[in-house]
């Protein structure tokens, strides 16, 4: 009796000293950052202190003031949240096809785009960037370094993923739904937009914010496939690093500006994280 | 019963954008492997060049050097998120007082981009304030510099995978965990099993297309990691950090040898592929048997 309450309650201090353990290795770096973030050239160079005793804003007020970098952070929000509804939309239509009709062969098409997004991304890098410079070009006019080519771009990497997740939500929608609708004298459009849609509202919402989420986040493409006007923030990031004499509390400040949308985003998808990652193969 | 032709219109704008931005490109890597082509070299224009450039390919020792070491990454990052990952989800399985805030804490690099953990990672080993180095000496008098030793910079790496991916791990394995039915667990508790042996003989069976999905996933982002190392290391020190991916990019980007480099891409690609393919077969064996 004695001996099953110790064993009990090692495990339960086994149990927190683990988690906290985890907690603060995980919260560590990205707490770091913020500290670098506050502080000026001087006091970096300090003893390390993990503590914020003062807050240095010029760290922040001069990206966020320049127009350079505003224009970065201007096309991430212009590029992320157009692929994300593209993408959704897209989706919605694909998935709707998908699960209504008996397509031949739609579905191998699907495994094979599935395998590019497990390609690595720099084997693409040069072939997408000889297509955008030299195929798709009006005269002065190429699609290397627009906001468009970078949304169509990224439809690549979210679209079989978005297909595949919402493929089992869409299936989870009994067709007689639909079959009621049309024998109440509704068209296709009309089933979509007043009977589908409002039932598959939630899906539509993960894929969009996953979707978003890995347009903001992406980085090698970005890099490659723009030189001035379509830059993105996570292009801004890269280039402190190659500058000599790196400002690392500006760096710290715009890598924390680059992780907050997400961070924000997390709480709301954060249920379904899972299912989103693993393309719908695992639900929690 | 209803005609196809409305679902193919439907399905049409998907098929169009992933064969422009995703089957063209392809076509166009296989089309360029086969030719000599840098737009910097003194002989103009591509030059037809057959199977040479795959030739060269299986005598490139940096090459196979990268592929070597990409390999040995994925495989000593995955194994130890599997590990970790299977521990720290069995403690989630039960409710505990605290769970969701660990939970919800726990996963915040998920979401992070991999460029900013490169960032958040390169902050704390940068030599002078990066509290890394400053406390491994003044507490364990290790000498800790990231832009000279090989092996700390290869460990880092590790490390950093770890820490950004073992959460996925976890919360995948936490959710395979969940759906798995009680009673066979509690049934063999009572016929006076140990732990290890249900941990063995029922909760890996039972897992096993969880597992192979988290393998897979995993695996595969491992193989294909350069963001994050371009941030930390820029593949060094020398090239003991320079991944197939931050390798191909150099010689394609810097060096514009885009023959070669569509040679490489492609090869890299079929490897991908063939794994997919060897993986997709083992989880569909493990579903058969399931049955």
């Amino acid at each position: 009796m004695k001996s099953s309450v110790m064993r009990n309650a090692l495990g339960w201090v086994g149990l927190y000293g683990l988690w906290t353990t985890m907690i603060v290795v995980t919260i560590i770096p990205i707490y770091w950052m913020i500290v670098v973030s506050a502080r000026s050239r001087v006091e970096l160079f300090d003893a390390p202190t993990l503590l914020i005793n003062s807050f240095y804003a010029p760290n922040y007020l001069k990206p966020l003031t320049d127009p350079i970098f505003q224009r970065y952070l201007v096309n991430s929000l212009v590029i992320a949240t157009s692929n994300a509804l593209l993408v959704t939309a897209l989706a919605l239509l694909a998935t709707y096809a998908l699960s209504r009709w008996r397509l031949p062969g739609a579905d191998n098409i699907f495994f094979w785009t599935i395998t590019q997004r497990m390609a690595p991304p720099a084997a693409f890098v040069l072939p997408i960037f000889l297509i955008y410079t030299r195929v798709f070009k009006i005269g002065d006019w190429t699609l290397f370094d627009t906001q468009l080519g970078l949304i169509l771009l990224y439809c690549v990497f979210n679209l079989p993923f978005a297909v595949w997740l919402m493929k089992g939500i869409m299936d989870g929608i009994p067709v007689e739904l639909d079959e009621a609708a049309f024998v109440d004298g509704a068209g296709r459009w009309t089933v979509l937009a007043r009977v589908v849609i409002p039932l598959v509202a939630p899906g539509l919402a993960i894929t969009f914010i996953l979707s978003w989420i890995f347009a903001w986040n992406e980085y090698l493409f970005a890099a490659n496939l723009t030189s001035v006007n379509a830059r993105t923030i996570t292009t801004g990031l890269a280039a402190f690093v190659s500058v000599t004499g790196t400002n690392w509390g500006e760096m710290a400040a715009v890598a924390t500006l680059a992780i907050l949308p997400a961070l924000i985003f997390l709480v709301f998808v954060q249920r379904y994280i899972v299912t989103g990652l693993t393309f719908g193969a695992v639900k929690e | 019963m209803r005609s196809n032709r409305m679902g193919w219109a439907l399905l049409a704008p998907t098929l169009a954008i992933l064969a422009v931005v995703g089957f063209l490109p392809f076509l166009y890597v296989l089309y360029v492997g086969l030719f000599d082509w840098n737009p910097f070299s003194n002989q103009l224009g591509m030059q037809w060049a057959a199977v040479n450039n795959y030739r060269r390919l299986v005598f490139d020792g940096a090459f196979l050097d990268s592929l070597w070491r990409t390999g040995l990454f994925a495989f000593v990052s995955v194994s130890l998120e599997l590990s970790l990952g299977f521990l720290l989800a069995q403690t989630l399985v039960k409710n505990f007082p605290g769970r969701t805030v660990f939970r919800t804490l726990y996963v915040l690099p998920l979401v992070m981009a991999p460029i900013a953990v490169g960032a958040t990672w390169r902050l704390l080993t940068i030599p002078g304030f990066g509290p890394v180095p400053y406390f491994l000496d003044k507490w364990f008098g290790i000498d800790y510099r990231l832009g000279t030793f090989a092996d700390q910079a290869f460990l880092t790496v590790v490390l950093m995978d770890v820490w950004h991916w073992t959460p996925f791990v976890t919360l995948t394995l936490l959710a395979g965990l969940t759906a798995m039915p009680k009673e066979p667990l509690e049934q063999a508790q009572v016929d006076g099993a140990n732990r290890w042996q249900v941990f063995r003989y029922l909760t890996i069976p039972m897992m096993m297309p969880v597992l192979l999905t988290v393998i897979f996933i995993r695996l595969m982002d491992a193989l294909r990691v350069v963001d994050e190392v371009f941030m930390l290391t820029s593949g060094g020190p020398g090239t003991a950090t320079q991944f197939i991916g931050i390798h191909i990019y150099r010689a394609v980007v810097p060096k514009t040898d885009y023959g070669y480099g569509s040679a490489m891409s492609l090869l890299v690609l079929y490897f991908t592929i063939v794994l997919c393919w060897l993986l997709f077969i083992a989880l569909a064996q493990v579903g058969k048997q399931r049955e």
